[in-house]
């Protein structure tokens, strides 16, 4: 069993999670991670996906959709600018989002961003896939 | 002497004004506490944010990264944020006098313009307002924030804008509020004194992607949270400086009334003694 660390997520709006956790999983722009105590100290950049909290036996899951990480041996703080319980989660809204990505990218219509519809098909799945586990 | 009819009349308004400006003060009283509430729920972000860029900027010697230096343009872009309403005393004129009489020219300035009211004095004197989105500060949210951070950052890089520049009234608590102009971009290197205060711990920070990438993502961030704490402090201030000036001008209407009292019962006095001494003129007449 692993020793815990301090856990902190804060949003623009609220203090999201604070709480001495022995594990914390997510996605970054390098790859997925899973953090323990005494991690070397890091600044990481979020990328949309699920963020799993592990504690003793407990396991909690969010959708964390934007922001960073900071690192440090002992605490674990993630500024995240988007973050969601899975009771916050609109799952239509959710699938529609998706569903409208894909098409925009499956049409490639000229003017089209394509990097913000593929952010925006992440971020679906990754609401999509929070609430369904 | 004005008449009493005159002097009622007089008081009678002064009453309503006072009735009205009480109610604004209850309501911003009551709005006040809850923008105060969101203001310090925010600012455990901010301060992470500030501590984490100011690190990295300590640490990364690499000093020609876009986002460090004056663009090439001339023109600064200044988000300028006021309330949509005015009776608040001199919060509007303030945060536009920063603007008129601080060491900006005129000619460079691109207003975007948060506000009714500041856009309004600042479009009378002359100054180019590229945008308008003056709906935000009802109710700031981090997602206007963030769209407005990437219209600013897309105009800076394809060189439209060369710095860009928030002002903004900060919250510092109920009574005291200051007018702020803020420089967003080029991000100022930190000054040596304040990196010398960073912990161990701090001074080793790894980052993954290395670090030019990670400036190139968390510099919008840092921006966006920013300009969101700018709106969220603005509202606080707003509130508070609307309940000082509605404060101020209900005990003004009070002194007002006071004195008309005095006035008018002074009046009634002189025109009872008028008529009694009519009628005892009258009567040692007829005697």
């Amino acid at each position: 069993m692993a020793e815990n660390f301090k856990l902190k997520i804060i949003t623009p709006d609220r203090v999201f999670y604070e709480d001495e956790v022995s594990m914390v999983e997510f996605n970054t722009v390098e790859g997925e991670v899973g953090i323990y105590r005494e991690h070397i100290p890091m600044t990481m950049i979020v990328a949309p996906g699920i963020l799993t909290i592990t504690k003793g036996d407990e396991v909690k899951e969010a959708a964390l959709h934007a922001g960073f990480t900071e690192v440090l041996p002992d605490q674990v703080t993630v500024l995240a600018e988007i973050i969601e319980w899975p009771g916050e989660i609109d799952v239509h809204r959710a699938e529609d989002a998706k569903a409208r990505a894909e098409e925009r990218i499956r049409e490639h219509a000229p003017g089209t961003d394509m990097r913000r519809a593929e952010m925006s098909l992440k971020r679906a799945v990754a609401r999509i896939e929070t609430v369904k586990k | 002497m004005a008449s009493m009819r005159d002097i009622k009349r007089r008081k009678g308004s002064i009453q309503s004004t006072q009735q009205i400006t009480k109610a604004m003060k209850l309501v911003s009283t009551v709005k006040l506490q809850r923008a105060k509430q969101r203001a310090e729920q925010s600012k455990a972000y901010f301060k992470c944010m500030y501590e984490t860029v100011t690190s990295m900027l300590a640490k990364s010697g690499n000093l020609n990264h876009p986002y460090l230096k004056a663009g090439e343009s001339q023109k600064k872009a200044v988000i300028v944020i006021t309330s949509n309403r005015g009776l608040a005393g001199g919060y509007n004129s303030n945060v536009v006098k920063l603007i008129t009489k601080g060491s900006l020219q005129k000619e460079d300035l691109k207003i975007y313009a948060i506000g009714k009211k500041g856009r309004d004095a600042l479009k009378r004197y002359g100054y180019e307002i590229v945008e308008e989105d003056s709906d935000i500060i009802e109710e700031p949210s981090y997602v206007d924030a963030m769209a407005l951070s990437k219209r600013l950052l897309d105009a800076f890089a394809k060189g439209e804008i060369g710095e860009i520049y928030l002002a903004y009234t900060g919250f510092k608590n109920t009574v005291v509020h200051e007018p702020t102009l803020l420089k967003l971009l080029p991000v100022e290197p930190v000054e040596k004194a304040e990196g010398a205060q960073e912990t161990g711990s701090k001074a080793m920070m790894n980052f993954e992607p290395k670090d030019d990438e990670a400036l190139d993502m968390i510099i919008p961030k840092y921006i966006t949270s920013l300009i969101y704490g700018g709106l969220v402090e603005a509202v606080a201030s707003e509130n508070g400086a609307r309940m000082q000036a509605m404060d101020s001008a209900t005990s003004n209407a009070e002194e007002m009334i006071d004195h008309l009292s005095l006035q008018y019962n002074r009046a009634r006095q002189g025109s009872i003694t008028q008529e009694l001494t009519e009628i005892i003129a009258g009567a040692n007449a007829i005697s």
